[in-house]
């Protein structure tokens, strides 16, 4: 759904409850919650102390600046959406916080993102050690083109965990990812073999397998049908209580059903034409919806922009 | 109306008919036929020149002795014509041969696709398909004038390689096949998706185990189906074995360090000779041509098949 369908339908104040529970009888969900308006999107925010900090982050691809100057804190055990408009920069910030930028050549970062008091950008910092306590699921469902079972354990594996019984490691994990009683029965059958919300429940189980403290998703149900959708966004949220969550959204509705902190990134058009993304807000989530502080997050929440 | 405006229409010029006839259209069609055909009609007649010698050879030589005799002396005054000894060193010359070009072209291969930067592969990967590109000839002469004699002096017992021998054949002919199989490999590699590396580095892989736990698992069978025309390539390669792989072939050898005539070292042995036409030594050669045309058709056959398997997968 674009941002202009939201703002068609963004003028009744309807189905309070539905955004602020997260319903189990996923099916039964209405198609359409309307974020913009709700007085009391997001879940409460349980007073926490930030895991991660970033300050002054800016990232650029050669000499391309992609995202200037950001500063927010991570939560710990609850979960920060970032949304926006395309080529805002909220994945790049994403990957910002587990080095996957490092992939990338040409790519830099700029400013400091701690992680427990520690700059991850430091020289003596390890990207492996940093991507094992900061896990991350993709867009896309990307498992590999392993067995179910062997999915799973990959990531124990190749960090060399001391696992007393991996069948219970990797039962756990599927269970965690509510995965667990659709693929008891076919472990060895290839990850390739789910539909597009299993293999990414599948990324997940594979993700909390190596017992992240922090996992980020970058827009984890872009490619999934509203069902899967809506079994992902619960799943998120029971593993809220065990581990912080940063997700990106397209999906305003998403952010304010799922989230306790929301940031609001947008893209600036510089004198020499070139796109910044350059983050405008972050408030508790019942906050940057119901009353934002920016004039821009009112007019993108509103569907007045994007 | 709408009769009388299609009428006009046409009279002025606006008919959709076939008017214009387009001659070289058609004869470069007939040019393509053609050349498509020409590979077709080469493989039907290879196999029809094989055949009849062939049936006349095994007319008067059985298909028991021939496979299982084990001394092949066609031009000898006492003639056997049992074929492994030809075989057995076409196997120790390929086995070496993968066992040289395997890791180096494997290890090529995890390099260019997964270690080196950009502009870095842009260069190497033409080099390596260079490689390709230098004459069988000039490994053969390499191998046996300057590697053996090498081979020979740094060999550390007494009973050393001789001047020609299958080892020093299946070095050159694995550096040969280095580059066919870290080729095929390395796009093989670079087609596996990007965000499955990334998944993989996402769960704290390093790069070796990204390389060699993600990516060679899931290009595996792009990376058989390069062995396979790996293999096929040596056990077809000529010029290499004759020159300095030997010509002994009234026993079966299994020494490397011995030389030992492979079928393709006998075909072209004995076909620069003078046999007269329609003798049975004469035969004997279509007959061992036809076993060589089979064991490659059949390792192309199952290149083939490999790398069908493995575009199905991402494609």
């Amino acid at each position: 759904m674009s941002i202009r369908d939201v703002s068609a339908a963004a003028s009744p104040p309807e189905n309070e409850s539905e955004v602020t529970t997260v319903n189990p009888d996923t099916t039964s969900r209405p198609a359409v919650n309307i974020a913009g308006v709700q007085p009391a999107a997001g879940h409460q925010p349980r007073p926490t102390t930030p895991v991660m900090e970033l300050s002054g982050v800016s990232v650029y691809y050669g000499a391309y600046e992609a995202v200037r100057g950001t500063s927010m804190p991570i939560q710990e055990k609850q979960i920060t959406a970032m949304i926006g408009p395309s080529g805002c920069g909220k994945s790049t910030i994403l990957r910002s916080l587990n080095r996957m930028n490092d992939l990338i050549p040409g790519a830099r970062v700029t400013g400091s993102v701690t992680y427990h008091g520690q700059d991850l950008y430091a020289k003596e910092v390890d990207p492996i050690e940093v991507r094992r306590r900061i896990g991350m699921v993709f867009q896309k469902p990307n498992p590999f083109p392993k067995s179910i079972y062997d999915n799973v354990a990959y990531g124990p594996r190749v960090t060399g965990m001391k696992v007393a019984n991996m069948d219970d490691l990797v039962e756990k994990a599927l269970r965690d990812a509510a995965l667990w009683d659709e693929v008891k029965d076919k472990l060895k059958t290839s990850g390739l073999s789910l539909s597009g919300g299993q293999q990414q429940r599948l990324c997940i189980a594979r993700t909390i397998a190596v017992k992240p403290e922090i996992i980020l998703m970058d827009e984890p149900c872009s490619a999934l049908d509203p069902i899967a959708t809506a079994k992902i966004e619960d799943l998120m949220f029971e593993l809220s209580n065990d581990y912080t969550i940063v997700i990106v959204t397209h999906n305003m509705q998403q952010a304010a059903r799922v989230s306790h902190y929301t940031s609001f990134f947008t893209a600036e058009v510089d004198e020499k034409q070139e796109r910044h993304g350059r983050l405008v807000e972050f408030s508790p989530t019942g906050k940057l919806f119901t009353n934002p502080t920016d004039k821009r997050t009112e007019d993108y929440i509103t569907g007045r922009f994007g | 109306m709408t009769t009388s405006t299609r009428s006009a229409g046409s009279a002025a010029g606006n008919t959709l008919r076939r008017g214009r006839r387009r001659p070289v259209e058609s004869i470069v069609q007939v040019l393509l036929v053609a050349a498509a055909l020409v590979s077709i009609v080469t493989t039907v007649g290879i196999i029809i020149a094989l055949a009849n010698p062939t049936i006349e050879f095994f007319q008067q030589v059985s298909i028991v002795e021939f496979f299982t005799g084990t001394s092949w002396t066609p031009t000898f005054l006492q003639k056997a014509y049992g074929v492994l000894p030809l075989v057995s060193a076409t196997i120790v010359v390929t086995v070496i041969a993968l066992v040289i070009a395997v890791p180096i072209g494997l290890g090529s291969a995890i390099y260019l696709a997964e270690y080196a930067k950009p502009g870095t592969r842009k260069v190497l990967k033409p080099v390596v398909e260079l490689l390709a590109g230098v004459p069988t000839v000039v490994y053969g002469f390499v191998a046996l004038f300057a590697l053996n004699p090498l081979l020979q002096k740094w060999w550390p017992t007494e009973n050393g390689p001789g001047f020609q021998n299958l080892l020093i054949a299946g070095i050159a002919m694995g550096i040969m096949i280095v580059p066919t199989i870290a080729s095929i490999s390395e796009d093989a590699m670079s087609s596996v998706p990007r965000s499955l590396r990334e998944g993989a580095y996402a769960l704290a892989s390093t790069k070796m185990q990204v390389s060699t736990r993600v990516v060679v698992p899931a290009a595996i069978s792009g990376i058989v189906a390069a062995v396979v025309l790996g293999i096929s390539r040596a056990v077809g390669e000529t010029m290499i074995v004759t020159i300095a792989g030997g010509l002994t072939s009234d026993r079966v050898v299994f020494n490397p360090l011995e030389g030992a005539a492979t079928m393709t070292a006998f075909i072209a042995n004995i076909s620069s000779g003078d046999i007269p036409v329609g003798s049975l030594d004469y035969d004997s050669v279509f007959a061992v041509g036809a076993l060589l045309f089979l064991i490659t058709f059949a390792l192309n056959a199952v290149s083939i098949r490999m790398v069908r398997r493995f575009r199905e997968v991402y494609e």
